[in-house]
């Protein structure tokens, strides 16, 4: 199972807190079945502390998953939670600033630059008009951009390593919070298909087709 | 029944995507109201209250949402949310950023990025990067719903005379500060709602040459777009970015430059109207959706291009 892309951009980018001295330790969570233990695998091999698994066999909705990383985060108390600014297959972007919401946390979303503080962050974001800058006090959430860091790749040595580092495993449906799904999919079709057109020889071509025929310019 | 929308601005003016949520939420149920939530904003308030498809207009002025921080708007949303069975904004970096959060207040599983309303409970919405779509109903009482704007139609703007009612601001948790704002600053029309788009990816090989493009889009009144790879690489700023997780855009005409054609750029552009690839690899899968393909070396055809339309007594504007 591969992690989803800007999660990684998540993991290094604590991973590099942790190496200039500010972060302490590094917890990686992940929340699916047996497979998804490899997503906290591989965290720990670039540079993790310790991993927690929250088994669930069954898809949880992204409501339903802010709620269980709650509950991980009232045992575990960190300063900040790092995520991937979306899953590339459903494409929600909610869960961290679900989050942040259920916990009342201030978030910085679509970040592309971290600057930590003592007390807080200063977070740029990549927003529809440029960049915004933020600062959110401590404890945060923070949603990555995959523009935020490139991810570094695990050395074997460390992934070796990797193998030692404890993972703690809960039950997601022990935790006592409703991860009932609320949205039901009914259908899923494929789009139209869109067709190859044709290859024109030459600009003058081109901008002939695009005068005359498809009548756009 | 009724649905929040909202509003999206800069305390002047109202953002053009507002009116495509404002027509997606009429869909939804013909009772809209829109909530304005800004500082100095009245004149925003009045231009909705003109949109024949708004019903009432919510209007809460406060320095606390000057800057619309999630932090702080979203417990105005939750605190006005008692009366309405949907909230909606648009699926843009202002609704995808705050609307979350009243998801999770209202204990509501939020529907994200519809491109279509079949029923008040049912929407379709884009999953894998377009390559399927998918028809969801949500079981929820209260449902919070992202709009992807460019699949509705803007909502007209005047002939609309809707009652507008001051509410008053929500507590603000002062555990997050706005900084600054980089807007890019241009002359061309807004990516997202321009006719013609022109596009170029990493071909482009640096910043500089990005200039044939910009000459392209300025003779055709055009936005500029880039790929991820583009942007990554730094020739261009994030803004300009096209695909699953930059901008989505629909235009009459979108030119893809030196732009291979990854799904994940497929994702942002392949709804346009008409789309052109200009790439010198005759095996790029942009070729297998472009309407028309020109194999060919960008750095001579871009200039060729430009002669061609100077030579054009008449472009459409």
């Amino acid at each position: 199972m591969s992690t989803n892309p800007p999660d990684d951009n998540a993991t290094e980018e604590s991973v590099k807190l942790k190496e200039s001295g500010k972060v302490k330790e590094i917890v990686a969570v992940t929340i699916g079945d047996d497979k998804a233990q490899e997503t906290v695998r591989k965290a720990l091999a670039v540079g993790a502390d310790r991993g927690i698994h929250v088994k669930s066999d069954t898809y949880i909705e992204p409501l339903g998953i802010a709620k269980i990383l709650k509950k991980v985060v009232e045992k575990e108390k960190p300063d900040m939670v790092f995520f991937g600014k979306q899953a590339i297959d459903d494409d929600c972007n909610q869960t961290g600033q679900m989050l942040a919401a259920m916990l009342n946390w201030p978030q910085a979303t679509f970040s592309s630059k971290v600057t930590l503080k003592d007390k807080s962050m200063e977070i740029v974001r990549e927003i529809d008009e440029g960049l915004e800058t933020v600062e959110v006090n401590l404890p945060a959430v923070v949603t990555c951009d995959l523009r935020l860091n490139e991810p570094r790749y695990a050395s074997l040595p460390n992934i070796m390593k990797a193998k030692k580092k404890p993972i703690d495993q809960m039950i997601a449906k022990d935790l006592g919070v409703d991860i009932t799904n609320r949205v039901q999919q009914l259908k899923v079709e494929e789009p139209p298909k869109r067709k190859a057109g044709i290859k024109v020889a030459n600009v003058a071509e081109l901008v002939s087709k695009l005068k005359n025929e498809a009548k756009v310019i | 029944m009724s649905v929040l929308l909202i509003a999206e601005h800069n305390n002047k003016n109202l953002k053009p995507f507002t009116l495509n949520a404002i027509s997606a939420a009429s869909k939804i149920d013909a009772e809209v109201h829109v909530l304005v939530a800004g500082s100095g904003c009245e004149s925003v308030a009045k231009e909705v209250a003109a949109v024949p498809l708004v019903k009432k207009v919510l209007h809460c002025d406060s320095p606390n949402y000057q800057n619309y921080l999630p932090e702080n708007l979203a417990p105005l949303v939750t605190k006005n949310a008692d009366k309405y069975d949907h909230i909606v904004a648009s699926a843009n970096t202002f609704g995808k950023n705050f609307m979350p959060r009243v998801a999770a207040a209202l204990d509501t599983s939020q529907v994200s990025d519809i491109i279509k309303v079949n029923s008040p409970d049912t929407f379709v919405r884009p999953i894998y990067a377009g390559n399927a779509f998918a028809t969801v109903k949500s079981n929820d009482k209260k449902r919070c719903v992202t709009i992807r704007p460019t699949s509705f139609e803007p909502a007209p703007k005047t002939g609309g005379s809707a009652q507008v009612d001051k509410v008053d601001a929500a507590d603000i948790p002062n555990f997050s500060k706005f900084v600054k704002r980089e807007e890019t600053k241009s002359e061309r029309p807004e990516l997202g709602t321009a006719r013609i788009v022109v596009s170029g990816g990493r071909g482009l090989e640096s910043g500089e040459n990005f200039k044939l493009i910009n000459d392209i889009a300025d003779k055709l009144n055009a936005a500029v777009g880039a790929s991820r790879a583009a942007v990554d690489a730094g020739y261009i700023s994030n803004d300009h970015q096209v695909g699953q997780t930059g901008k989505v855009v629909v235009p009459d005409l979108y030119i893809a430059v030196g732009i291979s054609g990854a799904i994940q750029h497929l994702a942002g552009m392949k709804e346009s109207k008409i789309i052109v690839a200009i790439n010198k690899d005759g095996e790029a899968p942009i070729f297998s959706i472009a309407d028309y393909g020109l194999e060919a070396d960008l750095f001579k055809a871009l200039p060729e291009f430009l002669s061609e339309l100077n030579k054009l007594n008449t472009i459409q504007k």
